[in-house]
């Protein structure tokens, strides 16, 4: 009874029917438009905020009316502490940075980050992940054993810890980036290595894998040829949160004065630091321009990973309900209705069946 | 209503069901209109998908949220008070009827049961549900609904957990708790898929005994003609969401007047038909034939899985001795857990021997290291069970049937393959434009005759094929073990056929291998096993064995109750 009886189970095989091919098969756009409703609003808010985001972050040069660590222009020096004017829209900090620009720019600051640590972790993560679901053994339970004991480590301290060995405190741009991308990776690579195992070990014992086995092909050709491309379905839910969080520690290390210095670039965490003592002063535009520009990423990352994630399970998924006239039976049956079911030794056939 | 209350528990009329999908509404039923007589047995069949679960759920409303539902399903109660329309009903007053009016028997029994409750307090559910009891008098109530299904010792199993009993005592406690607050009409929903023959005719007994001594009346639902020929009064065949026949039971199988009917109650395999055909390929054989190195050897194979945890180790085979000459076919037969299936795995080393001798195609199996095994792999192909996870669902069917080939360097890549996959579709009868498909856009039964032709691409000398056709429909199934059998006679491997199925192992088999519990019972020709067992396991499984012809069955039955004592 593959399409109706068990909706919980084979639905999910069958109810997803035809995956359509080209741009519509690619992973946002599919989910996308199967979305209907609130799902549907929560992933298109999360995609348009996201979208802003990288826009900004690639167009600084033209959007940023200043550079990152420009205190001056021609007519003089901009004045710390300035309120939003036409000159500066946004204000300026108290180290007389203008607020527009240090956002603006800042965003370039979080995409690097999140680009490397996310690359970095799920490299790493991917492979251990596959290696460790499909040897198992002794290798499996020692990377299982370090990835819980990564998972007990707050990844701040890790990040601060990261960012001293890598630059001696003082941050350059890469030197900051790194340290954040790096701490970022660690405590994420067993995130990644915890789900790709799940499925390898899930997908090792699929007929599919056996009938490879069978076959006689190597271990080399089973993981990157059956396993692997079967075990990433869920990565992009992870990438999103995980991306999220990556800027959060970012944004956390500046805070904590072990994040860029203004000279080398924007940085969202560091700004909003230096704005702490403006806050009781009655000066706003310093801290909540930063601030805002943090909640607002995380919030387009986490909104796209979370309804990716409903959209994939079909038992969140919302459909629309199904209208008055009743609709075509489907073509559930195996065997169409002309067509003959001979007994065992009928000669005549049907090539197609 | 052409019907009056006191004499139909069940009335279902012009019921439409659809259901909201990611294509668009689809509709699973359509137009449906039966009835069903207090006390009456309606089977209604039809292959995957007819609509035949949906029609039989609708009378309980346990439809997904999914689904929209038009028509009526009137349920009366089973003293005739009252009647209700399901499809109107809300939830709470669904919950009043459910288990009063109407009660379900699920396929699996060993899902339907809560691990963590003894089975005497998930019996007493419905009671809580429906009524005041006080904690003796459900006890007492279960007991001795416990006590009429056939379950031994009660008073003490009713504290038991589910994991303490056996599937067929599973399923017994299943209809326990569908009979205890003695409904009008049960729906059993495959209540016999997940058990073997020998189970399945034990609890075939035990619902006929609902019907006759609890007066209840039970919509079975089942694709086993074998079945319905058994237990059955009347029987409705679905097809495509529709009912193309309603019969009672042997008018339909005496004379089928739908021709959808005449071709499914064609395809089902009976007993006896393939002895002749064994014997005339053996006529065929040349002399010397016998004598002659055999593909496969076992002897004294002992396979044990080992326990964990303090558990003792799991004998699966235990001191087996068989043979597989050249271009024979052997059907190895037994119910689940018998060891079958770890025998064909043994052959094709996926899994370890333990002790004895296995030889395979010249190569010994004990002890054999996965290098040394790797070129006899391409001399044997396997055909696995469920057809829809055996193929990558990434690749295009192409590109798996190209695997074999590409793995052992006969082409470079899966492009370069092509040609020669385009001959293998062929000979297994789908388009060669099919291999530009992915795994799901096919059928099942196309999906296993893809499997058939990635099995068959190196020419092996062995086949192995684990109960190749046991996920399929009756209908797809002949169709799919005549090809087995065209290509067999074409290519002229060995075939090691594994089933639980004793009709289809009959069909195909030179020689029927017996499996009980890990030990060969009895092995011969299909003559021999079928015409005279002499184990008294292989005599009980004949004899459990339901035939699709009532009158036939209805004599096996006596036989069957005289077995049994």
């Amino acid at each position: 009874m593959a399409t109706v009886a068990a909706p919980g189970t084979s639905a999910v095989d069958t109810g997803a029917g035809r995956r359509p091919r080209g741009w519509r098969g690619l992973p946002v756009v599919r989910q996308l438009r199967q979305s209907v409703g609130l799902q549907r609003g929560m992933l298109v808010a999360g995609l348009v905020l996201t979208g802003i985001f990288l826009l900004t972050a690639l167009l600084a040069p033209l959007l940023a009316p200043y550079e990152y660590n420009q205190l001056r222009d021609p007519s003089g020096p901009f004045g710390a502490q300035q309120p939003p004017s036409a000159e500066h829209w946004l204000g300026t900090t108290v180290g007389g940075y203008d607020v527009l620009s240090r956002v603006i720019w800042g965003s370039r600051t979080a995409l690097f980050v999140i680009v490397a640590a996310v690359l970095m972790s799920i490299v790493l993560g991917v492979l251990l992940g596959l290696v460790s679901g499909y040897f198992g053994g002794w290798l499996d339970r020692v990377l299982v054993v370090v990835a819980d004991a990564i998972y007990a480590f707050p990844s701040l301290l890790l990040a601060i810890v990261v960012g001293i060995v890598l630059n001696g405190g003082e941050s350059s741009l890469l030197g900051g980036i790194m340290a954040a991308a790096i701490s970022i990776t660690v405590v994420f690579v067993p995130q990644y290595l915890r789900v790709v195992r799940a499925e390898t070990v899930r997908i090792k014992a699929e007929a599919y894998v056996e009938s490879a086995r069978v076959i006689g092909a190597g271990h080399w050709r089973i993981m990157s040829r059956h396993v692997f491309r079967n075990a990433t379905r869920t990565l992009p839910l992870i990438l999103t949160l995980n991306a999220s969080e990556a800027i959060l520690t970012l944004a956390g290390l500046g805070f904590l004065g072990f994040g860029i210095e203004p000279t080398a670039a924007a940085e969202w965490g560091y700004d909003l630091q230096k704005s702490l003592s403006d806050v009781t002063s009655g000066i706003w535009w310093t801290s909540v321009f930063p601030g805002l520009a943090i909640v607002l990423v995380v919030l387009g990352l986490t909104l796209v990973g979370e309804s990716l994630n409903d959209l994939a399970d079909p038992r969140l998924r919302t459909r629309r309900r199904g209208g008055a006239a009743p609709a075509d039976v489907a073509e559930t049956s195996v065997v169409p209705a002309a067509a003959a079911v001979p007994t065992l030794l009928d000669p005549a056939r049907e090539p197609g069946l | 209503m052409t019907t009056t209350p006191a004499r139909h528990v069940v009335g279902i009329e012009d019921l439409t069901v659809s259901f909201a999908t990611d294509a668009g509404d689809v509709a699973a039923v359509t137009g449906v209109t039966l009835s069903v007589a207090a006390g009456e047995v309606l089977a209604i069949v039809g292959e995957s998908g007819s609509g035949k679960t949906v029609t039989a759920r609708s009378i309980l409303g346990l439809l997904p949220e999914t689904a929209t539902t038009r028509g009526a399903v009137l349920l009366t109660s089973k003293d005739g008070g009252s009647t209700s329309d399901v499809v109107s009903l809300s939830s709470r007053q669904l919950g009043d009827i459910r288990g009063v009016d109407a009660a379900m028997v699920f396929q699996e029994p060993s899902t339907a049961l809560n691990p963590v409750y003894p089975v005497g307090w998930q019996i007493a559910e419905g009671l809580r549900a429906h009524g005041k009891y006080t904690r003796a008098e459900a006890r007492a109530k279960v007991i001795d609904v416990m006590r009429r299904v056939g379950i031994p010792d009660p008073e003490i199993r009713v504290d038991h957990y589910p994991h303490q009993f056996s599937g067929g005592q599973k399923q017994r406690i299943v209809i326990a708790q569908a009979l205890v607050l003695d409904p009008g009409v049960i729906i059993a929903d495959e209540p016999t898929t997940a058990l073997d023959v020998t189970v399945q005719a034990e609890i075939l007994e035990l619902l006929r005994r609902c019907r006759d001594e609890f007066g209840t009346a039970i919509v079975l639902i089942t694709h086993n003609m074998g079945v319905v020929a058994d237990l059955a009064d009347r029987v409705a065949v679905m097809y495509h969401g529709r009912i193309v026949e309603q019969a009672d039971v042997a008018s339909l199988f005496a004379a089928p007047q739908d021709p959808y009917t005449q071709k499914l109650l064609a395809s089902v395999p009976r007993l006896g038909e393939g002895s002749a055909r064994a014997v005339e390929r053996a006529s065929r054989r040349q002399a010397g034939w016998a004598d002659s190195e055999p593909v496969v050897e076992a002897r004294d194979l002992r396979i044990v899985y080992p326990g964990r945890l303090r558990k003792p180790d799991f004998v699966a085979v235990d001191g087996v001795s068989l043979a597989i000459r050249p271009g024979e076919v052997l059907g190895l037969v037994g119910e689940s857990g018998s060891g079958k299936t770890t025998i064909g795995r043994a052959i094709a080393g996926l899994t370890k021997v333990t002790g004895g001798s296995l030889q395979v195609l010249g190569t010994e199996m004990n002890g054999v290291r996965e290098k040394a095994f790797r070129p006899v792999r391409e001399r044997i192909g396997f055909v696995f069970q469920d057809p829809a996870s055996s193929f990558n669902p990434l690749l295009t069917i192409a590109e798996a049937v190209a695997e074999p080939l590409v793995v052992h360097k006969r082409a470079g890549d899966a492009r370069g393959a092509r040609s020669r996959v385009d001959e293998l579709l062929e000979a297994v009868q789908l388009p060669k434009a099919f291999g530009d498909r992915f795994p799901h856009e096919l059928s099942g039964g196309q999906r296993q005759r893809a499997s058939l032709a990635r099995a068959l691409a190196l020419q092996p000398e062995l086949l192995i094929a684990d109960e190749p056709t046991s996920a399929l429909d009756v209908s797809v199934q002949a169709r799919v073990l005549e090809l087995f059998d065209e290509l067999q006679r074409e290519f002229g491997f060995a075939a090691l056929f594994i089933s639980h199925d004793l009709a289809v192992v009959d069909l195909l088999a030179d020689r029927i291998a017996v499996l009980y519990r890990g030990s060969l019972v009895e092995e011969g020709t299909g003559a021999e096993v079928l015409g005279n067992p002499q184990h008294p396991y292989t005599q009980r499984l004949l004899a459990s064995l339901p035939v699709p012809d009532p009158a036939e069955q209805a004599r096996r039955r006596a036989a069957w109750e005289q077995l049994n004592g």
